[in-house]
């Protein structure tokens, strides 16, 4: 099994794997925002839980940043091990006439898109884990509310960041457009070659970007004043 | 038609190797490609230079020799075919064509548009064949039925001619493609069967180590096959690799 | 030296088992200490190379090209011939035997055909047991079609790709050897010489065609498998690459030529279109099932048609001239391929060519999409069909037996075969004769053997369809591995051949003289322009007819034409690197010696038969007119230049077969 791994399609094929995890997360965290628009309160909810909640925190929340870190250093790795095999640069080469921009560029979505995870980081990620365990207060509370919603809506205050966002989550949707089937192709599935998955594909790699997309705009319009 | 050739000349595989461009006149529209570089070989040799080295040999698309990089694509521009059934009605006059060799880490050039493909050979050592001697009396032809479809779907595999377009055109340089090809044209049929973890696992192997690259998925192999050898072989090849992992 | 063709007594039927059962056996362990050199990777070498290797011997394999699979069998389309009766429609070894000899109008040699046929049912279990996907049909089992000149349907075949499959069958088992390393594979390497130590073959002498060096390679035994001679027309089906050097080196050091004027002219193939032509394609004999060949029956129409003011479809159904059907109404167009290309040619010389060469004829499907459409409108309860339902009916069959060939046609010409009819005109496809070799497949050199096509053993006068990639894969399979083990018996105690005696000198010092006689000629002519004059006189004077005064031209022009080779020909580049112009060289300068052999073989065989066909022995409809006195076969040595060539004959005899005129009438 080992033996596997080293293989390049089991690299591949963990690859695939990762990507399946964090295309999950993807729609999950989706939902969530999502409430941000609709309900507030609905939104700090699920937050405060998904904040607190030993399960998420203390598993799933490793074997996430395990899947987004494997998924780069891998990606890179496959990348450079390619450049490798190619050798000599063709004087001229005609790529688009047998293969998508998206599917020859996921190394330059995928930098893009690590680029925004590191800014998501520092937006968020690294604040909560300094409220919460360096210093201490899981109460999720701030003035006796929950702070949550109104932290989301605090950083999309800027034009700037909102612009950042889109224009990441754009790439990312670039990323998926290839990814989706190709992740189905690589664990053996020929159904990424049907037109149904297809076109759910499509559908994943427009919505969800999208979805993102429309909730910062969202914020950013309704409560910049 | 006139046209301009800009071909890469290479003296041997440790030459630096540069583009150098060479003039073609009254090149017929009914001309197959590379008749069209016989012209210009033989005004070369006319002229006391040497002609430019390219493969070929059956010149009607199956033994799987010609490899030209022509126009930025793997056997031209026409679709289903290969280099020598590429015909000059697909240019125009006064065209300027970029002929290179099919290029990657694994298929160093000899000379020229000649390179050396060694590495496919290297991998079906590895384990592209079925373990069954010569004896005149092996069991009767017709004792295994094989369903219509598994046989058609083995021979649509098996159709690949070898000759590397997957590879050359691949932004990876990966071999999935022809290995893929292989991998299922044993693992559709009954006599595949008794072999078929060990096929995989030495072929993919085998594979690695020749220092082709990864497969990303992009399908430009496919497009480019001049046999229209399908990517579902290299989901098939996945799917072996993986049964035989938890084997 | 007399020929002695070594076959076996006893009935037919026996002769093969019985001598099987008798021939001498080297032991396994002796095996491991026998070399033998095997020249090919085609169906033959390539199958004969895994055998061996399977057996014991270590076999060192050489090709031409950057790998095995590459080699030119890969191009057959059709199929394999074998005698299973599994259509049950009374097919037998004896009737594939006949038919076999029939068509090759009786002028090979009869143990040898049986045999063939004996083994072909082999041929079809190994090759699937090896992973060949054979076309099946619903029920699982495989499924056959039937070809020009026979009665049955025995043909086994892999979509229009069958040679491409054998071969890569036969690809298989070489790799399974070479990983076991049991065979050493040399390509790239081109055979130059054979070395011959105190009368047996003991060695090659072979290029390296990328570094250009000279290399000796030494065995116990030399197996050629070289393929034919077809390029020596310069324009045929054959790859660029095929030619006659490994086995006309073997014959200028002692082994005879045999029957080099058979050679098979392919009635379909698609026509020349200018003086740049590099090849000819071919197009499946398989096609002559549905189409109807014609040409114009009025001159004024051809005219028309050449000046683009008439189109082939302007012409009603009695302005066109179905001359197949005319002259032979019980075969029609499944005549044999010598009678069909002959009478393509009889119609085009007489000024009925429908292109601007002149040397074209029409194959029409008009007749086919409409009976299948007709077919297809019954069988889907469509009443009153409109004409244009019926051609899209009918069309969609069409496509679906021969839809590659279509498109393969359309890639060529630019032309829909489904709007106009396509344009065939015959090609040099094959060739009959070729090394003679007895029932051993040894040739009159000791321990030196040839195979395949490269032999000319099996086919006669005429080779039948689907028969060569059979007879090939015989040889290496089936027969060549027992037979070369009653020779190789006696050399358990040899020990390993030293390549390092005055044998392998001289001959490598002749190679290296040649080479460096090519690259240092300072001639004023290409490679080419030899070897397309060549070319022309042999399709000219020895095409598809011959007459006694063209030939006697031919011999005279051919030996001008090599005098000005050794003074004019110009081979730029060096001998130590990879050049092709200078491999090309040596290629065309042995068919410029071969090609003399073949007129003069031609001349000295006052008959008609099979692909050799001499104007002046006709009957008065124009068919080939046999002659009782030339039942034997041609076996030519070598004495220096090809007209010192001394003919030596191998008497055929048949005692299974009652000698008949062939008529397809």
């Amino acid at each position: 099994m080992s033996g596997f791994f080293k293989s390049s399609i089991g690299r591949k094929v963990a690859m695939a794997l990762s990507a399946f995890f964090l295309m999950f997360f993807l729609l999950q965290h989706l939902v969530i925002n999502l409430l941000s628009v609709f309900s507030p309160d609905a939104f700090n909810e699920v937050s405060h839980f998904m904040g607190t909640n030993p399960l998420v925190q203390f598993a799933l929340q490793p074997v996430l940043i395990f899947a987004v870190v494997f998924h780069f250093v891998m990606g890179f790795i496959l990348e450079l091990k390619n450049k490798k095999a190619n050798g000599v640069s063709y004087a001229k080469n005609n790529g688009a006439a047998n293969s998508t921009w998206m599917s020859r560029n996921m190394i330059y979505s995928g930098l893009v898109v690590l680029a925004f995870i590191v800014l998501h980081f520092i937006d968020f990620w690294i604040p909560e884990i300094n409220t919460k365990y360096i210093v201490g207060d899981m109460t999720g509370l701030h003035n006796g509310e929950f702070r949550y919603y109104h932290e989301l809506v605090e950083k999309f205050h800027s034009p700037l960041r909102v612009g950042a966002y889109v224009i990441s989550f754009v790439l990312l949707g670039l990323h998926l457009a290839h990814g989706f089937t190709s992740a189905f192709q690589s664990v053996g599935s020929s159904a990424g070659r049907k037109k149904v998955l297809q076109n759910i594909g499509k559908a994943y790699s427009i919505l969800i970007p999208l979805g993102f997309i429309v909730i910062a705009l969202f914020h950013h319009l309704t409560h910049n004043h | 038609m006139n046209l301009t050739l800009k071909i890469w000349r290479q003296k041997d595989s440790n030459a630096k190797g540069q583009m150098v461009d060479y003039k073609v006149t009254e090149i017929s529209e009914h001309m197959s490609f590379l008749e069209m570089m016989d012209v210009l070989n033989e005004q070369l040799v006319g002229k006391g230079e040497e002609p430019v080295a390219f493969d070929h040999d059956c010149r009607e698309g199956i033994c799987g020799m010609c490899s030209m990089y022509i126009n930025g694509e793997a056997h031209g521009p026409d679709r289903g075919i290969t280099t020598c059934q590429l015909h000059m009605r697909m240019f125009k006059d006064g065209d300027t064509i970029t002929i290179e060799p099919f290029r990657a880490a694994a298929f160093p050039v000899i000379k020229d548009l000649v390179v050396d493909r060694g590495a496919f050979d290297r991998i079906q050592h590895a384990g592209g064949y079925i373990s069954v001697n010569t004896s005149g009396n092996t069991q009767d032809a017709n004792a295994i039925p094989i369903s219509k479809h598994a046989a058609d779907e083995a021979m649509d595999a098996a159709t690949c001619i070898g000759c590397g377009a997957c590879v050359a055109t691949c932004k990876n340089s990966s071999a999935m493609l022809f290995v893929g090809a292989k991998v299922s044209q044993y693992a559709l049929l009954p006599q595949g069967q008794v072999e078929a973890a060990d096929r995989v696992q030495n072929m993919v192997a085998q594979m690695d180590l020749e220092g082709f690259g990864n497969c990303t998925n992009t399908g430009a192999c496919e497009v480019e096959c001049p046999k229209g050898i399908s990517l579902d072989n290299i989901a098939r090849m996945n799917r072996e690799l993986m049964k035989a992992a938890v084997k | 030296m007399a020929l002695d063709s070594k076959v076996p007594k006893g009935p037919i039927k026996d002769k093969w088992t019985d001598y099987k059962n008798k021939i001498n056996l080297v032991n396994p362990a002796n095996k491991r200490h026998i070399d033998v050199i095997v020249v090919g990777t085609g169906l033959a070498g390539g199958s004969a190379a895994a055998t061996l290797a399977e057996l014991g011997y270590n076999v060192k394999a050489f090709a031409y090209q950057d790998s095995p699979r590459r080699a030119h069998s890969i191009a057959a389309q059709g199929g394999i011939n074998a005698a299973k009766n599994y259509q049950g429609d009374g097919d037998s070894t004896y009737r594939l035997f006949y038919d076999t000899v029939k068509g090759g109008d009786y002028r090979s040699r009869e143990a040898n055909v049986y045999r063939l046929a004996e083994v072909s049912t082999n041929i079809i279990d190994q090759c699937v047991a090896q992973g060949v996907p054979f076309a099946r049909d619903y029920g699982g089992l495989l499924d056959n079609r039937s070809f020009g000149g026979v009665l049955v349907s025995r043909t086994f075949y892999a979509k229009g790709q069958t040679g491409q499959q054998l071969l890569l069958g036969a690809y298989s088992a070489m790799n399974r050897q070479i990983a076991r390393g049991k065979i050493e594979m040399f390509n790239r390497h081109e055979m130059l010489d054979v070395v011959i130590v105190d009368g047996k073959a003991r060695g090659i002498i072979a290029r390296n065609l990328v570094t250009g060096e000279i290399e000796r390679h030494s065995a116990h035994a030399v197996v050629i498998g070289s393929g034919g001679y077809g390029n020596v027309y310069f324009l045929s089906t054959n790859a660029m690459g095929s030619n006659v050097t490994a086995a006309w080196k073997i014959h200028k050091k002692g082994a005879y030529f045999a029957n080099p004027c058979y050679t098979q002219i392919h009635p379909t193939c698609i026509p020349r279109s200018g003086d740049y032509q590099s090849k000819l394609t071919l197009m499946s004999e398989s096609l002559r099932n549905d189409g109807r060949i014609w040409v114009p029956k009025h001159l004024d129409d051809v005219k028309a048609i050449r000046e683009g003011q008439k189109k082939p479809t302007d012409l009603s159904e009695e302005d066109r001239d179905y001359y197949l059907e005319r002259r032979y109404p019980a075969f029609g167009n499944l005549v044999p391929r010598d009678v069909a290309s002959r009478a393509a040619k009889e119609r085009c010389d007489a000024g009925y060519g429908v292109n601007a060469t002149g040397e074209a004829v029409y194959l029409d499907f008009a007749a086919a999409i409409e009976r299948y459409g007709k077919e297809q409108a019954k069988i889907n309860n469509i009443e009153n069909a409109s004409e244009a339902k019926i051609y899209e009916l009918g069309q969609k069959i069409v496509e679906a037996k021969y839809g590659n060939l279509f498109q393969m046609y359309e890639k060529i010409v630019d032309e829909n075969p489904y709007e106009t009819p396509m344009m065939i005109y015959p090609a040099v496809h094959y060739t009959m004769g070729g090394v003679w070799v007895d029932y051993n497949l040894m040739t009159t050199v000791p321990g030196l053997y040839c195979i395949g096509e490269a032999n000319f053993s099996d086919h006669g006068a005429n080779r039948l369809g689907a028969s060569a990639l059979m007879q090939g894969l015989a040889d290496g399979y089936f027969v060549l591995p027992y037979t070369i083990g009653d020779y190789l018996s006696d050399d358990i105690r040899t020990g390993e051949i030293s390549t390092d005696t005055k044998e392998f000198e001289e001959a490598e010092k002749s190679v290296k003289e040649t080479i460096n006689f090519f690259v240092n000629n300072k001639g004023s002519k290409s490679v080419d322009h030899f070897h397309k004059k060549l070319g022309k006189i042999m399709w000219d004077k020895c095409g598809m007819s011959r007459n006694e005064q063209g030939l006697k031209e031919a011999i005279q022009e051919i030996s001008d034409l090599r005098k000005e080779f050794w003074k004019e020909v110009s081979v730029p580049g060096g001998s130590e690197e990879y050049n092709e112009e200078l491999a090309k060289a040596g290629r065309v300068a042995d068919f410029l010696e071969l090609g003399e052999l073949f007129a003069k073989d031609a001349l000295v065989r006052e008959e008609s038969a099979g692909g050799h066909f001499r104007e002046e022995h006709q009957t008065p409809e124009g068919e080939a007119k046999r002659m009782k006195e030339f039942q034997f076969v041609s076996a030519w040595e070598y004495k220096g230049e090809p007209k010192d060539a001394v003919l030596h004959k191998e008497e055929l005899v048949y005692e299974n077969i009652e000698v008949k005129e062939r008529s397809y009438k």
